[in-house]
């Protein structure tokens, strides 16, 4: 009797997640599949066909017949596609890089901070996402633009003579993404840094390594899980990001994100603007896969 | 035969490896070490003991180089160190822990002090070779910490912190981690190896059988001070105080007023309606004078009658018996209501014990049996 109930309960516990990723990732992605297949039509929804069950048999066979790759062979021949994907790509690569640049010092610091100030730095650190992504956002432009306040004080400061063009150029969009995904950069190192035992660092030093050879021998590859965990959480998201370059960037600022909102809400063309964010997708998955996998490793080697 | 005994500590003319002189050190308002003196010599294997936070870890970690003395001056053979970093020492430290580089192999591990050296590669090769038969660990040399047992990793340990020959090896609770019998077994590889490799090992240990075991000579540590520097059998034979002679093995402590007799004994008054103790003190002592009279259970005799031939003897009653197996500890209580603990080797079988509960016994032991102790 209880074998059955603590089977259906295990059955239950391994439900949720499933029924949740099922009704919130595979419902949503087969819709946008079916639209990506779909024809632009002059209608709501504004495209061909609706699936119509009142015609019963025919009506479900004529809807297959009516799907087509059609979108996908437009979004190859046209060049702005795959160079909105490769100028993500390089963006999202570029930005990771920089990212990585400024948060691993921000996480070493924090490892290396007396214990009773962690728990504040840590909150400065959280702290940015208590206010709306969006405000935040606005107020860097606030802070580049030719009158802002980054130009005011280099000016007042004589450092320049002429104030800086930073809006609206592709180095806003790189530190908009920088500011916007350190704290997802800087955690996960932090986390790997924090665990370091600091006997294998005297160790080093007994053994002869000077503080840069520690570290570059020691603290540096047994930060790796952190800086892979760190990089993957900024690349997936910066590679569809579309407030940052919509926002920050200039006209010349290409990226999938920004092509397909474009399509979306300024050409109406429902099933273009599906095809780009299958293809998005597919690009995704594989550094997903990736990270996926470096988490499971480094799992295994706790273990 | 006649074998030279190694006592480098009793020859004038021999020089200290290590001298600590006048050593303090202090962390804020806490004294760890508190104005130290200390010779090691080389080849000896040289055990710090004392209980957690007698200032021992502290010591060796100023002999690594992880901190300096607020005072005084540590030479390694004359020279100040206190001035050398821990990567520049010609000391080589094995960690409690192990500290093992969890993403290298057993191989890179033992390689790593040598690969920051100006050693060619074949020499290093050749090193960690040796250094991996000596531990007998040939065969793991690709494996990760994390694939290897306890055990392994504790010699992997041993191995990286030897390779570099280090004039001297610090082991900081080297044994620790390990269960009762793999530990007396690693004991002794130790001391075959510190044999065999000639360096000067000094190890930190709270564990008193292993100090004893493994030691040429023992610092008992109390607040900072050493209290005993001797060799182990002379630390438990003639141990100079109470706090050593309590804290190395098991011991029967008794309080009195001393009263010189002739040829160098005292009679210890301790108990009224007692007959005193007669005991041997190593320095004369003067009459009147509070001491403490220190006996090991084992040289207490336990006998049903009294016997004629002992100057000390006492009646009780067994009040308990720890039986350890080879040995029994007998518990007695006297009609002063003092315990004294008796050991006697169970060379008999249990069936045939001479003494149970209750049993009204005498206790005895001769006039050089204990020490007297004035602190």
């Amino acid at each position: 009797m209880s074998g059955l109930s603590d089977r259906l309960r295990g059955l239950v516990v391994v439900a949720v997640p499933y029924l949740w990723l099922l009704m919130l990732f595979l419902v949503p992605f087969g819709i946008v599949l079916k639209i990506s297949l779909s024809d632009i039509a002059l209608a709501i929804p504004p495209y061909t066909p609706t699936l119509d069950l009142s015609q019963g048999w025919q009506g479900l066979k004529d809807f297959f017949a009516d799907l087509d790759f059609e979108n996908f062979v437009w979004l190859t021949q046209d060049d702005l596609y795959w160079k909105a994907y490769l100028s993500s790509l390089k963006i999202a690569v570029i930005s990771t890089f920089l990212t990585l640049l400024v948060g691993y010092p921000i996480a070493y610091g924090m490892a290396n901070a007396p214990d009773e100030w962690r728990p504040t730095l840590m909150m400065l650190v959280i702290l940015p996402f208590w206010t709306s992504f969006l405000i935040r956002v606005y107020s860097w432009m606030g802070i580049l633009s030719q009158e802002g306040f980054l130009n005011q004080f280099l000016l007042w400061t004589g450092v320049v003579s002429e104030p800086l063009t930073i809006m609206n150029t592709n180095t806003a969009v790189y530190i908009g993404i920088v500011y916007t995904y350190l704290p997802f950069m800087i955690l996960p190192i932090y986390a790997t840094l924090e665990k370091l035992d600091a006997s294998l660092l005297e160790a080093a030093s007994d053994l002869g390594c000077t503080r840069a050879q520690a570290f570059w021998l020691v603290t540096a590859p047994l930060s790796k899980p952190g800086v892979i965990a760190g990089c993957f959480l900024v690349f997936i998201p910066a590679i569809g990001e579309f407030v940052i370059p919509s926002l920050l960037g200039g006209s010349r600022t290409l990226m999938i994100g920004k092509v397909l909102w474009e399509e979306f809400f300024s050409n109406r063309d429902w099933p273009v603007a599906s095809a780009v964010a299958v293809i998005l997708l597919m690009i995704l998955v594989i550094p997903i896969i990736l990270f996926q996998r470096n988490e499971q490793k480094q799992r295994e080697a706790e273990q | 035969m006649a074998q030279t005994v190694f006592a480098p500590w009793a020859d004038p003319n021999e020089k200290p490896l290590i001298q600590f002189k006048n050593v303090t050190k202090r962390f804020g308002d806490f004294t760890a070490i508190d104005n130290l003196t200390l010779d090691i010599f080389r080849r000896e294997f040289f055990a710090l003991l004392g209980p957690s936070g007698c200032g021992k870890t502290t010591l060796m970690r100023m002999l690594a180089g992880f901190e300096t003395p607020t005072e005084g001056t540590i030479t390694l053979e004359g020279k100040d160190i206190s001035p050398v970093p821990p990567n520049k020492r010609e000391v080589n430290m094995m960690f409690q822990s192990y500290a093992l580089f969890p993403h290298l192999s057993v191989y890179d591990n033992i390689a790593f002090g040598l690969k920051r050296s100006d050693m060619s590669r074949d020499e290093i090769a050749a090193r960690v070779e040796q250094m991996l038969k000596m531990v007998q660990l040939d065969k793991f040399a690709r494996r990760k910490p994390h694939q290897i047992s306890g055990g392994q990793r504790q010699r992997v340990a041993l191995a990286r912190s030897l390779a570099k020959a280090p004039k001297l090896l610090l082991l900081d609770e080297p044994l620790g981690a390990l269960d009762k019998k793999l530990r007396e077994e690693t004991q002794f590889e130790l001391m075959d190896i510190q044999e065999k490799t000639g360096t000067t090992f000094v190890i930190v240990t709270h564990d008193q059988e292993e100090a004893m075991t493994v030691a040429s000579r023992v610092a008992v540590m109390d607040h900072g001070k050493v209290i005993q520097v001797d060799t182990p059998d002379r630390i438990y034979e003639t141990p100079n105080s109470v706090y050593v002679a309590d804290f190395i093995g098991d011991v029967n402590l008794i309080e009195g007023n001393a009263r010189p007799l002739e040829e160098g004994q005292v009679a210890i008054a301790w108990a009224e309606g007692q007959p005193e103790i007669i005991g041997t003190p190593a320095t004369p002592i003067a009459p009147g004078a509070r001491v403490t009279f220190a006996i090991r259970p084992e040289k207490v005799a336990i006998t049903n009658e009294r016997p004629e031939d002992k100057p000390n003897a006492v009646q009780g009653k067994v009040l308990d018996i720890a039986y350890l197996g080879n040995i029994s500890t007998y518990h007695v209580e006297l009609a002063t209501g003092q315990h004294i603990k008796a050991q006697i080797a169970n060379n008999r079988r249990i069936a045939r014990r001479s003494f149970t509960w209750e049993d009204e016994v005498w206790l005895s032991w001769t006039a050089t049996a204990g020490v007297v102790l004035t602190q």
